[in-house]
Parts: structure tokens; C-alpha cells; sequence
């Protein structure tokens, strides 16, 4: 492995070996020590040209724990609010001496395109409405770590499906370990086109959020995305969670100990409410301990051996 | 597969069979118990892969003396290695310790070859992220010398003087279904 631009790239060998070194690296979070000296005088640099809270510093602490150094770049504050062109800011901070560059870029493909154009190892941090290729690692993992084998157990994937690089790369990612998907979403958040691509994919779709969460083995509720959002997706705030939030309600609709998962920054009360984001089967705490785990296995994949 | 010992075309020889592998664990097992005056605060540690079973197999010996279980663990040096980069990723391994944790007790490093020692140092800085022991020994099944630092143990098995083109191979039950050192 050189880059970690999509999901599509990996095999479900890959993906296991991903997991189980993920396992290895959970356990160093509980230890006094958390350092491992296998990326020792490796450098990876953080460019997020986006806001991010948990994916920058999750990378941050996995980069530190493997004793790389890590360096964040982000669009405020840097020559980018001058005017340089990414294409400028990638080749400089890589001409540095970088080992490992984890990009997180508005414009979808962006990932792809920088690893063009550098020697360094890319990992994609979220490229626009694209892939978040480490988000859907941990999430498949975390309910691994629930569920045992994804194989034949349903997922449902609830929200603003057209804005979510969580959705793109998650939906390949559990079909690939044998998950049978669902994705819901109101009319106007259904990416166009959807249909062709889940014939072909083998996942399904559907506009009817209490239809689906009785059969559910795990749900995934997505952030409605209202920074992406150019235009009137649904009427009101109120209407959306009243068709399509996870509230309490819909809570008493899941069977007992469904995993309730959210990639974050979550809107409370919008897309999930207060109850299930605080149920004692929701797991996004959890999700955050296991993307810093993935992230870790991630960056030691690509950096550690002799290609890199 | 390797063809039975009594099969004049097979290349490798048998240097340790089952029984000879049994008894220098139970030496080692004794000698680590005099060594220490009991099993208190004794630590098995056994290094990835075939370290583990040895160091359950010792364990067992002990325990079977003394009457009380002794205190077993696992350890993975792969993110230790000093060869990390000269070599395709490999793959990690669960370190394991047991409850007791290892500050302050007396570690006992198990693994089945020493050669370079280079796992050792490895296995030696890992140790020092993990805690603080007492004291850290070393007990190996084979010893087939050309260390490249360092490094010696304090226990072991068989003393296997080797040419550094040879290879030897030691064959557990737990991993590879049968017990057995040999060389080619």
C-alpha cells in the first residue's frame, strides 16, 4: 500500500490486516507509555483545508504515538489565504522531506490529485462529497467489534446522503466485508444517479426511516450538512427531524442493542436526538477511540515498511 | 512437507525431538525457580510467535512444582525492530501482560532461537515503555550463537553451534502441530 485515497483500493485482506493491526494499537491507549518507536524519524504533515476537530487530531495523536512528527498545515494562516495554488503548497511543504501527507481538501478527487503530483505517501482525509476512506475503516471496525462478522448483518445508513463522503466510503467498505446496506434519505438529500450505482453495488435504498430501523443490525445516522448546502433541501429543521431524526421515538423502534453510530460533529436534536446520541448502545465515543486506533494502523501500513 | 526423520533424502536433521525439548524446559523451568528462590514476582514473557507457547509451557512446569500458577504474558517487539524499514510491513502482534503488570517483578524473556540478539534489544526497549522491572532475564530453547550485539542468556535450552548458512527451525505443537528442533 502507497496511498490511502479510497476505499475502493483495498482488498478485504488488506481491510483485515488493517483491523487487526488496529486491535494491536487499541491496546496501547490504555497503557502509561502511549508511544511506539516504529515511525521514529518518519514526518507526516496534517493539511486540512476544511475545518476538522476529531480527524486532524486523531491523526495527530496516532502520528505522535508511532513517534512520527507530525506537522499541521491548515488553509487559515497558511499561503493559501495569499493565493497559492494547492498544487504550490503540496510540492513545497513536500519538499521538506515529508514521508506522509494526510490531506483533507473541499474539492472531491483532491486526494487523487495530490498524490500525483508528490513522492510522499496519501492518505485522504475527506475529499469533498467523495471518500473519507479512514472514517468507513472505523466504523466497519468499531461494529465489528460489536457484531462480530459484518457478513450478512444490516446496516442502515440514515441522513443527507447526497452531501456524505462518510456514506460513499462506508457503503463500499461493509458491502465489501459482506454487510447488506441500507441507505435512507429524504427525496431531495438521495444522490441523483443512486440507482444504477446500488444495482450494480448491491446495497438498498429507501425514503422510509421506520420501515427500515426494526430490521437493523446497526445504524448510522449522518450530520446534515448545511455548510454543503446551497439550496432548500427541506422545509424546516423541525420537518427534517421529524422525518428522518433518529428521536426517541424511532429509538423504541430498534431491536435491543442495536449499535447507534455518528461520525461527528453531531447535530443534536436535528439529526439525532439527545437520547439516542446518550443511549447506552450508542458508540460514537467509542468510534473516536477506534479511528485513532485505525488511523494508527493506517499511517503504520504506509509508512513503516521499506517502500514507503 | 517435510518427509519423516528416517527418510535418508531429507536434508534437514533432527537436532531436538519432543522428549529433549520437554526435558530442557523442565531444566530451564528448575533452574529459573533456584535462580529466583520461588515463583514470587516471576514474570514469563514470551515473544512472538513460537516464544508464547514456551513461555505457557514453562509456566506450566513451574506451576506444577511450586503448586501455585505463575504470572504469564505475551509481548510483540514489531514496532521495536531496528530492521522495521528494510523490510516489507510486517505485521503486529498482540502484547499481552499479565494483571500483575511487570513493575518491579523479575520479567523472564522466553523465545525459541537466539541468533543476532536483535529481537532481544528489541524485546529489551520494549520492556521499558511497558514498566519497570526488577530484573530481566533470558530464557531461549536454542542458542545457535552469532550475536551481533551484546546480549546472552541466562537460560538455555540446547547450545547449537551453527554455521551462518544454516538454518534452524523449531517446530511446537501449539503452532505447527508438532515438537521438534532441526537444522539444514
Amino acid at each position: 500500500m502507497k496511498h490511502l485515497l479510497s476505499i475502493d483500493d483495498l482488498s478485504t485482506d488488506e481491510i483485515a490486516q488493517l483491523f487487526e493491526t488496529a486491535a494491536d494499537m487499541h491496546d496501547v491507549q490504555s497503557r502509561e507509555v502511549k508511544k511506539l518507536p516504529a515511525l521514529r524519524g518518519r514526518t507526516v504533515v496534517n493539511m486540512f483545508f476544511e475545518d476538522s476537530t476529531r480527524t486532524r487530531s486523531s491523526f495527530e495523536i496516532a502520528g505522535k504515538w508511532l513517534s512520527a512528527d507530525v506537522i499541521n498545515v491548515s488553509a487559515k494562516g497558511s499561503s493559501t489565504s495569499k493565493g497559492e495554488s494547492l498544487r504550490d503548497t503540496v510540492l513545497t511543504v513536500c519538499a521538506m522531506g515529508v514521508d506522509g501527507l494526510v490531506i483533507r481538501h473541499p474539492a472531491s478527487g483532491a486526494a487523487l490529485q495530490v498524490s500525483e503530483w508528490v513522492d510522499a505517501s496519501v492518505v485522504n482525509a475527506g475529499d469533498g462529497m467523495h471518500e473519507h476512506p479512514t472514517q468507513a475503516l472505523l466504523d466497519a471496525y468499531t461494529l465489528q467489534r460489536h457484531l462480530g462478522s459484518l457478513e450478512g448483518r444490516h446496516v442502515a445508513i440514515i441522513g443527507d446522503l447526497t452531501h456524505s463522503r462518510v456514506f460513499r466510503s462506508n457503503v463500499q467498505c461493509l458491502t465489501k466485508l459482506g454487510a447488506r446496506v441500507t441507505v435512507v434519505a429524504p427525496p431531495t438529500l438521495m444522490p441523483s444517479g443512486i440507482g444504477p450505482w446500488s444495482a450494480a453495488a448491491g446495497f438498498e435504498t429507501s425514503y422510509d426511516v421506520d420501515a427500515v430501523l426494526p430490521e437493523a443490525d446497526a445504524v448510522m445516522m449522518l450530520r446534515v450538512q448545511r455548510e454543503r448546502m446551497s439550496g432548500a433541501f427541506f422545509p424546516s429543521p423541525r420537518e427534517y427531524t421529524v422525518g428522518y431524526g433518529l428521536t426517541r421515538n424511532r429509538l423504541a423502534l430498534l431491536k435491543p442493542d442495536v449499535p447507534i453510530c455518528h461520525p461527528g460533529p453531531m447535530n443534536r436534536g436535528l439529526e439525532i436526538a439527545a437520547d439516542a446520541a446518550d443511549a447506552a448502545q450508542s458508540v460514537v465515543l467509542e468510534q473516536v477511540s477506534s479511528g485513532l486506533a485505525i488511523r494508527m494502523a493506517v499511517l503504520y501500513h504506509l509508512l513503516a515498511g521499506e517502500e514507503a | 512437507m517435510a518427509a519423516p526423520d528416517t527418510d535418508p533424502t531429507r536434508s534437514d536433521r533432527t537436532v531436538l525431538d519432543a522428549r529433549d525439548i520437554s526435558r530442557a524446559l523442565t531444566r530451564i523451568s528448575h533452574e529459573l525457580l533456584e535462580r529466583n528462590k520461588g515463583a514470587t514476582d516471576l514474570v514469563l514473557l514470551g515473544l512472538h510467535t513460537r516464544g508464547v507457547p514456551l513461555a505457557r509451557r514453562i509456566a506450566d512446569k513451574i506451576a506444577a512444582v511450586e503448586g501455585a500458577p505463575v504470572a504469564v504474558g505475551e509481548l510483540d517487539v514489531t514496532m521495536y525492530r531496528d530492521d522495521l524499514r528494510s523490510q516489507p510491513t510486517r505485521r503486529a502482534h498482540k502484547t499481552a501482560l499479565p494483571a500483575g503488570g511487570i513493575d518491579k517483578k523479575v520479567v523472564v524473556l522466553v523465545d525459541d532461537v537466539l541468533f543476532s540478539g536483535r529481537t532481544i534489544r528489541a524485546a529489551l526497549d520494549a520492556l521499558a515503555d511497558l514498566g519497570r522491572p526488577s530484573a530481566v532475564r533470558l530464557a531461549v530453547l536454542v542458542d545457535r550463537g552469532h550475536r551481533e550485539l551484546p546480549i546472552r542468556a541466562d537460560h538455555v535450552g540446547k547450545n547449537l553451534p551453527s554455521a551462518l548458512a544454516e538454518r534452524v527451525s523449531v517446530r511446537l505443537a501449539e503452532v505447527d502441530g508438532t515438537d521438534e528442533v532441526t537444522i539444514s
